[in-house]
């Protein structure tokens, strides 16, 4: 298990975003965390993320316990996280933000970076590579000097995607990668997602909606509705569920 | 190597005409170049934390009032001090403070550090503005205390005689050094990180970046070249006293850097040069005013109005400034790339 | 302390507390509806004390009509700022807004300035509030007495606007969700301008009764005062009205009695205000209140 959440709640005030769920997901998993909207699902992955504290329960990767970690730490465990609404760095170069990722693994101390030590040279010159071979990977090396919002919407994912690559993940946390993507693009999506997972040897835990996409992808879902798990196992047999088309209904994208 | 063929060049030049400077031109226009280095070091500082990494300080006043008052105590000799501390006697330590230039300006940096760290440490663990308001009552409790501890500072009266023992190597090569410096963590990074901070903090933190260290990073480095500035500018002016480091200072640095683009180092030298020396020009303001044979007499502080209207302009229409968040290097960089 | 300087204290700290109440809850409103931290607001207190003062000694009116001109005068300054500065401003980067308001702040300052020449101004107090009473060897005068009460009276309106009328009931959704309130109907440019409103009477009225406890008046006299009277509202709690007079009767009785106690460390009586602010800081961010704003960031 390389991330376990253990009767993990949460309240905000008087509202209970999420209500004693547990769960687990296996290395190299794809795992889908699917639900109607506002069934909790952002809000566990804060709570992975270590952005929110949990009400209640634990968060363990590897066995260790993260609960109660400060989100930046949790990074350098190995959990890396792209946003809804994607957040890139508006005033940098797509390679400039892929090397941000590259933060916490690019070593060099602030005073050797005044005195241009040789380790900056050396550890730059490392990232620099590691980043270029990443936006190979994943088709973006063509942008590499442009500012990274100016590119389209599709690649812009592209370069979320990426730049949480870049720090290195054991575990990648991807909300709702597919959104607003037509269908060629989610199905071009999905091998990179596959590919990615066997390259880099991590494992994804991600938010969607695209039923047809979570399908394809996932070998496991947790469906939430209103907080609380309404099921857990494959995807094929989620479809069927009386609980999820109950919980779905008139919010379901047929597959 | 290309890179730094440049570079060499770059500084070459730059000594070149600090040479011609120094040797060729008058006093007024030396005095004015004097004070367009010292306030490029002051600048491209401010920039750092203002515009690198996007959190609105107003720490400037504070910190140069820091250097300039620990480099002139230490240049003073301990006759001099015996002789212009006139409303208590100078403390021991004050008397034991006796050091040459360099070590003299190391240590206005240092000292400006560490009261930097110190605020740091309350102001960055919290969300919100709060820096802003924190470093504008810091200005004035540095005042507070430089008239209210006469054993350390001789009080409201101030000090004066000090050395003069600086001139435009000095302040032009201290300017180019910190330039350098600035670049240098610009380009890399801890510069990556401060913009990271800037753009998107939550995303920054997101990415396993320490916020709060990098702003740290940033508020210190400021810190410590405004308080060599500070320094060069105490011998600049040979006397000094509470007075003189009102927020009017703060406020110029803010034009300056606003105007050439917050966030660019080269906006900021650009700005320098176009406030300072525009300054000068200004200060027809201040004085009787005749426009189309109408005499509209004098008024002072005409000048201070002009600039904030200024500032109040370009924050409203011209936002990025005149070089964005822009290098100068970075025009030249999408050229050969087009090649 | 024996009873009777103690009294003369209380005296000077509830005068003291009152006025920078007034100011505070101009702040900690702005910062409620905008997030921002309004520094011209300090220049509008500048700016009351200043018209009364035109009022009083170049057109020789009654109090009364200085009062009314002056609060008059600030409400529109407040406005104003608003509409020019802030209001094209209200999508952009925070810092751009902040530097912004500095830019006002300075603008006020010098403005006054070059208007009036020289730097201090003696302000004209009438006859009336200058009466030394005597009760009981506790020595004040009437405007150590007007001033609490008038500010009692303020606040109970402020009050009753803010939880009983539905306007009031507008800024505090306001100062919640901003966006949640536009989609609801409310002309959320409305409310704010309301904010301003109020919260530059409420610093006019400060500047006049500071102008009447210290009759000198100067440009500059709002950056201090001002700042003091931001940090009261950081202490109380940034975003409550309540916090804001806590915070400001708390930072004017710990300044005075600082200064009963060590008159010799008279100096650094300014020092109180950024002490408060650093120790809140490192205490208790959210203020003695604890309004916590800290809305869904991720």
């Amino acid at each position: 298990m390389i991330l376990e959440l253990k009767n993990i709640s949460k309240h905000f005030g008087g509202v209970k975003a999420i209500s004693e769920t547990s769960f687990g997901v296996k290395k190299n998993q794809i795992f889908g965390l699917i639900g109607p909207n506002g069934a909790g699902k952002t809000t566990m992955f804060n709570i992975i993320t270590g952005n929110y504290n949990p009400s209640e329960g634990e968060v363990l990767l590897n066995g260790k316990n993260i609960t109660k970690m400060k989100n930046y730490k949790i990074v350098r465990e190995g959990v890396a996280r792209t946003f809804q609404n994607i957040r890139l760095f508006s005033s940098m170069s797509v390679l400039d933000n892929l090397l941000i990722g590259m933060d916490h693994v690019t070593k060099y101390t602030y005073f050797e970076t005044i005195f241009r030590f040789p380790r900056y040279f050396s550890a730059e010159k490392r990232s620099k590579e590691y980043v270029l071979e990443i936006m190979k990977n994943l088709g973006i090396l063509e942008f590499k000097d442009e500012l990274a919002t100016s590119l389209s919407y599709g690649n812009q994912r592209k370069v979320e995607i990426a730049r949480a690559l870049a720090t290195k993940p054991n575990l990648l946390l991807l909300d709702e990668p597919a959104a607003g993507m037509n269908p060629n693009e989610t199905k071009e999506l999905a091998e990179l997602l596959f590919k990615i997972r066997d390259e880099y040897d991590i494992t994804i835990l991600l938010i969607e909606h695209d039923m047809k996409f979570v399908n394809h992808l996932c070998d496991e879902v947790l469906v939430l509705d209103y907080g609380k798990t309404i099921f857990q196992g494959d995807i094929k047999d989620a479809i069927v569920d009386e609980e999820v088309i109950k919980a779905y209904l008139g919010d379901f994208k047929h597959a | 190597m290309n890179k730094n063929i440049r570079n060499i060049v770059f500084i070459g030049l730059a000594f070149g005409f600090l040479f011609l400077a120094q040797n060729s031109l008058d006093q007024y226009t030396i005095r004015v170049l004097n004070n367009i280095a010292i306030f490029i070091i002051l600048a491209v500082s401010y920039n750092l934390i203002n515009g690198v990494t996007g959190q609105f300080s107003l720490e400037p006043n504070g910190f140069v009032a820091i250097g300039a008052y620990v480099t002139s105590l230490a240049l003073l000799s301990e006759d001099m001090k015996w002789e212009l501390f006139q409303l208590e006697d100078p403390s021991p330590l004050i008397l034991a403070l006796n050091l040459d230039l360099i070590p003299a300006l190391f240590l206005s940096g240092i000292a400006a550090t560490v009261v930097a760290l110190t605020l740091a440490f309350p102001v960055f663990r919290v969300r919100g503005d709060y820096l802003a308001i924190v470093t504008l009552g810091f200005g004035f409790i540095i005042k507070v205390v430089a008239i209210n501890s006469p054993e350390f500072t001789n009080g409201a009266i101030g000090l004066n005689e000090i050395p003069s023992i600086i001139n435009l190597y000095w302040t032009g090569g201290i300017a180019i050094i910190t330039i350098m410096v600035m670049l240098n963590i610009i380009y890399s990074k801890y510069g990556r990180a401060m913009k990271a901070v800037r753009d998107d903090e939550d995303a920054a933190a997101a990415i396993g970046i320490n916020t709060m260290k990098i702003k740290t990073y940033a508020f210190g480095t400021s810190a410590f070249f405004e308080g060599v500035g500070g320094g060069l500018l105490a011998i600049l002016l040979t006397t000094i006293s509470p007075d003189l480091f009102q927020f009017f200072l703060t406020f110029q640095l803010l034009i300056i850097i606003v105007l050439g683009g917050l966030g660019s180092m080269s906006g900021a030298i650009v700005g320098t040069i176009i406030v300072i020396g525009g300054t000068e020009w200004l200060r027809v303001l201040d004085g009787p005013i005749t426009l189309f044979g109408t005499d509209y007499g004098a008024h002072p502080g005409l000048r201070m109005v002009v600039f904030s209207i200024i500032l109040i302009i370009v924050m409203l229409f011209a936002r990025e400034g005149i070089m964005g968040k822009k290098e100068l290097t970075d025009f030249f960089k999408k050229k050969k790339d087009q090649k | 302390m024996d009873l009777l300087t103690f009294s003369q204290q209380l005296i000077n700290g509830i005068g003291v507390g009152s006025m920078y109440a007034l100011i505070a809850i101009g702040y900690t409103m702005v910062y409620g509806v905008l997030r921002l931290i309004n520094f011209a607001h300090g220049e509008i207190m500048m700016v009351g004390a200043f018209v009364a003062y035109v009022v009083l000694d170049i057109f020789g009116l009654s109090l009364a009509a200085a009062v009314i001109i002056a609060i008059l005068m600030a409400m529109l300054t407040g406005v104003l700022t608003d509409k020019i500065a802030y209001k094209p401003l209200r999508k952009a980067p925070r810092i751009s807004l902040l530097i912004t308001a500095i830019g006002i702040s300075f603008f006020l300052q010098n403005m006054v300035n070059v208007i009036f020449g020289g730097a201090t101004k003696s302000f004209p107090v009438p006859p009336f509030f200058d009466k030394i009473i005597d009760f009981n060897g506790v020595i004040f005068t009437p405007t150590a007495v007007i001033v609490p009460i008038i500010t009692a009276v303020l606040l109970v309106i402020l009050l009753y606007v803010l939880y009983k009328t539905k306007y009031g009931m507008a800024i505090r959704a306001l100062a919640f969700d901003i966006k949640a309130v536009s989609l609801m109907g409310v002309d959320a440019n409305k409310i704010i301008m309301l904010v301003f409103i109020i919260g530059s009477s409420l610093a006019a009225v400060g500047g006049i009764f500071w102008a009447l406890s210290y009759p000198i008046i100067t440009p500059y006299m709002g950056m201090m005062i001002g700042l003091k009277a931001f940090a009261a509202a950081v202490l109380g709690g940034i975003g409550s009205v309540g916090g804001a007079v806590l915070g400001g009767f708390i930072l004017g009785f710990t300044e005075v009695m600082f200064i009963a106690f060590y008159p010799e460390m008279g100096g650094y009586k300014d020092a109180i205000a950024f002490i408060f602010l650093i120790l809140v800081l490192l205490v208790k961010p959210t203020g003695i209140m604890g309004i916590n704003f800290e809305k869904s960031r991720f």
